[in-house]
C-alpha cells in the first residue's frame, strides 16, 4: 500500500517537474525528470517549515531599500546605439535580430 | 626587493605613490604572479594582460594623481560583473562569447581610480553556488590546500586575493557570496549595505539581495576600495542617494580607530549554537576573548526567526532568478541553439544547452514558488517572514555596536564532498544570507585556523545600515589585535 503511494506521488512530482520545465521554457529528460523530482521534494518539504511561522499581520518585506526610489528626469538621453545593441546578437542584420519566421 | 605581490593594497599604493614602484612592475608582477600560480588555483577565466599593460603604461606617463586612490593597483574582477569589450561569461555557457558594451558603474569607478583591470575571476554559473564548483568552465581550488574549495559564489575572486594574484578584487555577494570563500581562503570582504553600491553592469541574480563588494588582505584595503566603488547611481533605481563616509581616510587618520575599549558586541545565541564545528566556534570565541580583554563587551542577544532564514532566503532567490534569467533566451545576446525550428524551440533548446544543472534547478524552483496557487504559500509568506527576520536583526543591534557571527558553519571542505546533494549545500549557507534578506553591511575578516583541518575561519561583523565606517573601524582594530593567519605556500 504504501509502495503504490510513493509510486503515485513520484508520478505526481514528475509531472510537477514537467510543468516547471514548461513554465521555465526548459527541457528535461527521463533522468533528470527523476533527479529533480526527487531533489525538489526534498527541499520543497525543507521549504514548507516556512508555514509554520505566525505571519499573521505581518505585511510583506519585498525589498530592503530604505529610500523610495528617485524616478529619473523625463528627458531622452543618448543610448549605446543600434550597432552597439546588435554587436552581440546570435543572428543580426545590421537593422534587427533575426528570429525563426513567426507568423 | 620586497616581493610587490606580498605587499597590501595600502603600502603597493603608497610605493605606487612615492614613484619607489611604477604601475608597469605592479602589473607585471601580478600578472608574473598568475603564471605562476594559476595552474594550481584556476581562479581567473579570461587574463587581459595586453589591455592591463598599456593601462599600467599609461598610468606611469600621466604619473600619480592625489584623486586617484588605486592608481596603478592591480585588481581583478568577478565574472558576473560587466567589463566593456572584454568577456564577461557568469562562468555560464549562455554567456560564452558575451563580450559587454559598456563597464559596470563599479568597473567605472576602479578604472576612474587609477586601477589596472587584470583578470576576470571564475564563480558559480550565475552566482548560483557556495564553492565555485558550478562554473561551466573551470574548478577553482582553495590557495591553502588545492584538494579544497575556495567558498563561492565568489570563489575565484577570493582565491586570487590570497594567492597575490592581484591586490583586490570585486565580487557580489546574494547570500553570502563575498564573505563566505573571504571566509574560507583567509582574506578580508565586504558585503555593503543593500543599495550601497550600484548593482548597475552586475549580471542580475536575486535583484533584492545581491550587492557587490571587495576582497582584500586587509580591513584598510577594503575600505579603500569600498570608498571608490560606492555612492549613489541614478541607473540603478536601488541605488541610495546619501553621502558616503570616507572610512578608508577614517582609518589613517586614526580618528576613527575606534577601539575595541567600550565597543558593544553582541553575540547572537543561534549562530553560536550547535551548528557549528568545534574548531570553528573556539576560533571565533578565541577573537571575541581578545576582543574582551581590550575592553570590548560581549552581549549576548537573540534573532529567533534564524531557523526559517534559509527556506526564506531560497524561495525568495530562486523567485528573483527564475525571473531575472528569462532574458537569456538566444535572440539579442548568448548562446541561441542550431536551427531552431520555430521561436517557441529556439527559447527552449538555447536555454536548455546554455544552461547548468544548479541554474535550471532554481529557475524551476523559482517558477514554482511563483505560480498560481503556491505564490502566497511561498513566495508571499517567505516575504513576511523576511520582515520579521529584518527586524529582529534591528532590534538586536538597537543593543549592540556590531554583532559577531560564524561566517561558515565548517571550514573549506573536499571538493566534491557536498555536490550530490542541493539541499544540504544551501545549508551551508545558513550564517550568511540572513543578512542579504535584512540589506545590512557584513564585514568577514580571518580569526585563526581551525585547529583540526588548518584551514582558514572566518568571523563576520553585521551592523546597521550604512554603517560600514564602524565595521571597519571594528574590524580594524580587532584585525590588529589578532596574530594573523599569513599567506599561503603557493608556487
Amino acid at each position: 500500500m504504501s509502495e503504490q503511494k510513493t509510486v503515485t506521488q513520484d508520478d505526481a512530482l514528475k509531472d510537477d517537474v514537467l510543468k516547471m520545465a514548461s513554465l521555465s521554457r526548459l527541457q528535461t529528460d527521463g533522468e533528470e525528470q527523476s533527479l529533480f523530482a526527487r531533489q525538489f521534494r526534498d527541499i520543497l518539504d525543507y521549504m514548507d517549515t516556512l508555514a509554520s511561522v505566525d505571519t499573521e499581520d505581518v505585511e510583506p518585506l519585498y525589498t530592503p531599500a530604505l529610500h523610495g526610489g528617485m524616478p529619473r528626469d523625463d528627458v531622452s538621453v543618448p543610448g549605446i546605439g543600434r550597432g552597439e545593441a546588435l554587436r552581440n546578437a546570435p543572428r543580426r542584420d545590421g537593422e534587427y535580430f533575426i528570429v525563426p519566421r513567426i507568423v | 626587493m620586497t616581493d610587490i605581490c606580498s605587499l597590501t593594497l595600502a603600502v603597493a599604493a603608497e610605493a605606487l605613490r612615492k614613484k619607489e614602484i611604477s604601475a608597469v612592475e605592479a602589473t607585471r608582477a601580478c600578472l608574473d604572479r598568475i603564471t605562476r600560480t594559476e595552474p594550481a588555483i584556476s581562479a581567473l577565466l579570461c587574463v587581459d594582460a595586453e589591455n592591463a599593460l598599456a593601462r599600467a603604461v599609461e598610468l606611469d606617463k600621466q604619473g600619480p594623481v592625489a584623486d586617484m586612490p588605486l592608481f596603478g593597483i592591480p585588481v581583478t574582477v568577478k565574472d558576473a560583473i560587466c567589463t566593456k569589450g572584454l568577456v564577461t561569461t557568469a562562468a555560464s555557457r549562455i554567456l560564452e562569447d558575451f563580450t559587454p558594451v559598456f563597464d559596470a558603474f563599479v568597473v567605472e569607478k576602479l578604472r576612474a581610480a587609477g586601477a589596472v583591470i587584470l583578470a576576470k575571476n571564475n564563480m558559480d554559473e550565475f552566482a548560483m553556488g557556495s564553492t565555485t564548483e558550478n562554473s561551466a568552465f573551470q574548478i577553482t581550488r582553495n590557495p591553502w590546500n588545492t584538494g579544497k574549495v575556495p567558498g563561492g559564489s565568489s570563489g575565484g575572486s577570493a582565491a586570487s586575493v590570497v594567492a597575490g594574484q592581484c591586490f583586490a578584487s570585486l565580487g557580489s555577494d546574494t547570500g553570502g557570496s563575498i564573505r563566505q570563500p573571504a571566509s574560507l581562503c583567509g582574506c578580508v570582504g565586504l558585503k555593503p549595505t543593500y543599495g550601497r553600491v550600484s548593482r548597475y553592469g552586475l549580471i542580475a541574480y536575486g535583484s533584492s539581495l545581491d550587492q557587490i563588494g571587495p576582497l582584500t588582505r586587509s580591513v584598510a584595503d577594503c575600505a579603500r576600495v569600498f570608498g571608490v566603488i560606492a555612492g549613489h547611481d541614478r541607473r540603478d533605481a536601488t541605488s541610495d542617494p546619501r553621502p558616503v563616509e570616507d572610512c578608508a581616510a577614517a582609518l589613517a587618520s586614526g580618528q576613527s580607530s575606534q577601539s575595541l575599549k567600550g565597543a558593544r558586541l553582541g553575540l547572537p545565541r543561534e549562530f553560536f549554537g550547535g551548528g557549528a564545528a568545534a574548531e570553528v566556534r573556539s576560533a571565533c570565541e578565541a577573537a571575541l576573548r581578545v576582543a574582551e580583554s581590550l575592553g570590548a563587551e560581549l552581549v549576548e542577544v537573540s534573532l529567533p526567526h534564524t531557523d526559517a532564514a534559509i527556506a526564506t532566503y531560497y524561495v525568495i532567490a530562486m523567485a528573483e532568478a527564475s525571473s531575472n534569467l528569462a532574458r537569456f533566451d538566444g535572440v539579442r545576446y548568448g548562446r541561441r541553439a542550431a536551427e531552431p525550428r520555430n521561436l517557441e524551440e529556439l527559447y527552449v533548446r538555447s536555454r536548455t544547452e546554455g544552461f547548468g544543472t544548479e541554474v535550471k534547478r532554481r529557475i524551476m524552483l523559482g517558477s514554482y514558488v511563483l505560480s498560481a496557487g503556491y505564490y502566497d504559500a511561498y513566495y508571499r509568506k517567505a516575504a513576511q517572514v523576511r520582515r520579521l527576520i529584518r527586524d529582529e536583526y534591528l532590534t538586536a543591534l538597537e543593543r549592540c555596536d556590531v554583532l559577531c557571527a560564524p561566517v561558515s558553519p565548517e571550514t573549506a571542505w573536499d571538493i566534491g564532498a557536498h555536490n550530490a546533494d542541493p539541499l544540504r549545500m544551501y545549508l551551508m549557507d545558513a550564517y550568511t544570507l540572513s543578512l542579504n534578506l535584512a540589506g545590512l553591511p557584513g564585514l568577514a575578516l580571518p580569526v585563526g585556523k581551525g585547529a583540526e583541518s588548518g584551514m582558514p575561519v572566518g568571523m563576520q561583523l553585521i551592523g546597521r545600515a550604512f554603517d560600514e565606517a564602524k565595521l571597519f573601524a571594528l574590524g580594524h582594530a580587532l584585525e590588529r589585535a589578532l596574530p594573523g593567519i599569513g599567506s599561503p605556500a603557493l608556487a
